[in-house]
């Protein structure tokens, strides 16, 4: 098993943390803006943001919109190989939320859905930091050998 | 690291509500207020939110503007009031005393969901740095 092997996992979950980041930078905004005038709610679309970053997505090369690493030269590494990766979602890839219940003002935040976004992607990237602790205490104690 | 950005748009939204709370602070404080000698009462005042995006994708909030409200004032019939005119009546502000409480509760919930956000985010990054040392 090459070294590559063994911290892939660690490689896609870091990946994985920065676009949860990303999206709770984007909620929070949401969540800022409950009451302006004509404001409409943003999302993106996580799983195809992920399989961008990671280029897992059929036809391989993860791409520079998601990852923010632009290739101009044939020496030039691509973000795959764990180099790159801001975790940076262009807003041209953020979706505006579809309205439910029309206010008055324009504005279609709904802060309840907001809210349980806001705690959903905290606990899942919760969940990613623990993934990468694992990964990291087992190649510790395979190091060690204890 | 977006987790630090979200300190910057939770911020600006704390900051522009508490600037609503402000404003309704000084509504309620005046709205008993009477016209002075130049026959003017105090204007109701509103604050306009504006969306100010980041350069990252972000959408932060601020303030644009502190509008005066034209609603008409109110006039009291009070002939022994010092402030009253020829016909005794006295005028006060415009101010919607019911409107401004609901907008200070409205202005305080915005501001505590913005601080919980801010909590959030602040654990998250607490739990970021000791990645790898449990």
């Amino acid at each position: 098993m090459s070294a590559s092997r063994l911290t892939e996992s660690i490689d896609f979950h870091g990946r994985a943390l920065l676009l949860r980041a990303e999206r709770q930078k984007v909620i929070a905004g949401n969540i800022a803006n409950a009451d302006t005038p004509r404001f409409a709610a943003r999302d993106f679309d996580f799983k195809a943001a992920l399989a961008d970053a990671t280029g897992s997505r059929e036809g391989a090369e993860p791409s520079a919109a998601a990852t923010g690493v632009a290739t101009t030269h044939a020496g030039h590494l691509t973000g795959s190989g764990g180099t790159g990766g801001t975790g940076r979602v262009d807003s041209t890839v953020q979706k505006y939320r579809v309205t439910e219940q029309p206010s008055i003002d324009a504005n279609n935040v709904d802060l309840d859905r907001e809210r349980a976004n806001f705690a959903d992607n905290a606990v899942r990237y919760e969940a990613g930091l623990r993934f990468i602790n694992g990964s990291v205490r087992t190649l510790l104690s395979a190091i060690r050998g204890e | 690291m977006s987790l630090m950005k979200v300190f910057n748009i939770s911020g600006s939204a704390v900051s522009a509500q508490s600037q609503r709370l402000n404003v309704v602070a000084s509504n309620l404080a005046n709205a008993e207020s009477v016209a002075g000698p130049d026959g003017q009462s105090y204007k109701s005042r509103q604050v306009v939110f504006q969306s100010q995006p980041t350069a990252d994708g972000g959408a932060g909030v601020k303030v644009s503007s502190v509008i005066e409200d034209n609603a008409p004032a109110k006039r009291v019939y009070e002939p022994g009031h010092p402030m009253a005119d020829q016909t005794g009546y006295v005028t006060q502000s415009n101010v919607n005393v019911v409107e401004e409480m609901v907008n200070m509760i409205s202005a305080s919930r915005s501001y505590q969901n913005n601080v919980e956000v801010m909590n959030t985010a602040r654990q998250l990054l607490q739990k970021t740095l000791q990645m790898g040392q449990s």
